[in-house]
């Protein structure tokens, strides 16, 4: 039997607004210039000395004025005023590397949650068949939908096309888009996220598959052999011989240091998102690393000390490259 | 009881046409989309958002515009004596209504068609005018959470007790059995949103009220205008879009 007092239980004060407070005092940068314009909803934007101009997402005209809808930064290109939110859902748009979970069947469809306006839709006719024959997909492959994804699972995949009524077309035609088994889901605001060549990230020094979906769901997952040649064959075009040997046997169990790996990482994206800071593979690393070389233990990363840490290295990153 | 002294203060020493101390809180509540909290005196209000979001029952689904659903409550903890009220409880399925329609003028629904907003008020401190601060809070946390807004709608309460026009009645001013005209106007638009009244009231001193009470919100927009604005720079600065001033 342990000592009584062995295992003291620790208390950690909530200090509401203290990661907000922390950012506004070290990231205050005095000499740079600001030329953004920030509105609040109703506030009028100036349209002064230009011509004609294109009205844009957050803005509605009032009496012939330019009035804000949202709060945000005013944005001008070339004729085009828009104003961009800080926080909003995630808009689909074509292209777009997503994480969603499946929530329903429905038909030849289902629908899965990408955590934006309305849920999308996946066809039976847009999924990658195993082995990657293409045939049609007849009634049998419809009464055995459940056998590819249930409700609930999580997958990734690709926006096909966004139609004029907001709705969203998904397709999961290859073989690194799919169900995501055994890893860790973070939610991230989608505004954090930047839009890449690259959303997977296969880090094979780590043993670490990451994947940065735009709608901001973010996956981190011991890396499994079966996803390498997976990535392989997306990224060489064809499978190679010991890529598909690795892929028949099943996954073996993650190490316990994996495990920590990748608790490091989903806490280093929970650190981002706390700040309020963008979310990409190099800043990811660069608090992945901040955290290793600080021997910070997992559980400290979310403490006000690392926090502290972190965002002194963003200000000596934004000062270093304001002065390039 | 005396609700106005011969000097011109009110109980809590506030001139007639004088509102309450507020404070305004944003990002309370990490899940929801966009959260808020209001104080106006004692009264506290807490809101928060989810959505825009896909529509749970589908057949509510509406295609011209978004479905707003808003719910109010009141924690057991809000009043001087723990009081707890169930769901059904009469008063909040009005104000969950009253306040509904004011919000479903205020967001622009025809950009969001089949989606689905749920706004949830929630009252920690009770001290009068909660339903007022219901939509000021209610209003911050739909900006917070970028739904797009036709203007900063606020909410203000005023009565006539004692032969005056008070702005901002709190608990004792509103049990003195004088009436209680709750407006909520959208400033730039200038037009309202919600008008209701408790009790009687000539119409000549119903114009005074109506204008206190006009004042009052336009008064308020501009406190929630300030911090909105400065919650956007905040986030504005840790994205990196901007520095610092």
């Amino acid at each position: 039997m342990a000592a009584a007092g062995a295992s003291a239980v620790t208390v950690r004060a909530l200090v509401p607004g203290a990661d907000v407070a922390l950012i506004e005092r070290v990231l205050n940068v005095h000499d740079a210039p600001s030329s953004t314009t920030f509105v609040c909803v109703g506030d009028e934007i100036s349209t002064e000395g230009q011509e004609g101009f294109l009205r844009g997402h957050g803005t509605q005209v009032v009496d012939g004025k330019l009035v804000a809808t949202v709060c945000g930064v005013v944005e001008r290109v070339n004729k085009l005023i828009y104003v961009k939110t800080l926080n909003s859902r995630y808009n689909a748009e074509q292209g777009d590397v997503v994480v969603g979970r499946v929530a329903d069947l429905a038909g030849k469809a289902w629908r899965v949650d990408l955590k934006s306006r309305q849920e999308a839709k996946l066809l039976l006719s847009a999924v990658h068949l195993p082995g990657g024959i293409q045939r049609r997909r007849n009634a049998e492959d419809e009464l055995n939908m459940r056998s590819f994804f249930r409700e609930g699972e999580l997958i990734s995949a690709e926006v096909q096309s966004v139609h004029a009524d907001g709705s969203v077309a998904l397709h999961t035609r290859s073989a690194k888009y799919g169900k995501l088994v055994c890893g860790q889901l973070l939610e991230v605001p989608p505004n954090l996220i930047k839009r890449q060549k690259q959303h997977f990230h296969t880090l094979e020094a780590l043993g670490v598959e990451l994947i940065i979906g735009c709608n901001g769901l973010v996956w981190v997952a011991p890396l499994r052999p079966d996803r390498l040649a997976a990535a392989n064959a997306a990224a060489g075009g064809g499978a190679g011989e010991e890529d598909e040997a690795a892929a028949a046997q099943p996954p073996p169990p993650p190490s316990r240091t994996q495990l920590e790996v990748v608790c490091r990482m989903a806490n280093a994206i929970r650190v981002l998102t706390r700040l309020y800071m963008p979310v990409y593979p190099a800043s990811i690393m660069a608090t992945y690393e901040a955290a290793v070389e600080g021997e910070v233990a997992l559980a400290d990363m979310l403490e006000p000390g690392f926090l502290e840490a972190v965002v002194a290295q963003e200000a000596q990153r934004r000062s270093s490259a304001m002065q390039e | 009881m005396e609700f106005v002294s011969p000097e011109g203060l009110r109980l809590d020493g506030r001139r007639p046409r004088e509102l309450r101390r507020i404070n305004c809180q944003l990002d309370v509540l990490s899940n929801a989309d966009g959260s808020a909290i209001f104080e106006m005196g004692n009264t506290k209000v807490l809101a928060a958002v989810f959505g825009p979001h896909a529509v749970t029952r589908r057949s509510e689904l509406r295609e011209e515009g978004a479905l707003v659903v808003c719910e109010y409550s009141m924690a057991a903890f809000s009043t001087g004596e723990r009081r707890r009220r169930g769901k059904g409880d009469r008063r909040s399925t009005e104000l969950s209504m009253v306040i509904r329609n004011t919000l479903e003028q205020a967001v622009i629904t025809e950009l969001l068609p089949r989606s689905q907003i749920d706004v949830y008020v929630q009252v920690l401190q009770a001290d009068g005018g909660t339903r007022c601060a219901a939509i000021n809070a209610a209003v911050l946390a739909l900006a917070a959470a970028g739904v797009p807004l036709r203007d900063l709608v606020c909410g203000c309460a005023a009565g006539y007790l004692d032969g005056t026009p008070l702005l901002d009645l709190n608990y004792t001013e509103d049990a003195g059995g004088g009436p209680d005209l709750c407006v909520a106007l959208a400033p730039r638009l200038d037009s309202l949103y919600l008008v209701q009244m408790d009790n009687r009231l000539p119409v000549d001193t119903f114009q005074a009220v109506m204008e206190l009470a006009r004042e009052g919100c336009r008064t308020i927009s501009g406190v929630m205008r300030q911090a909105l604005l400065e919650h956007t720079q905040r986030l504005a600065v840790a994205r990196g879009i901007t520095a610092a001033v």
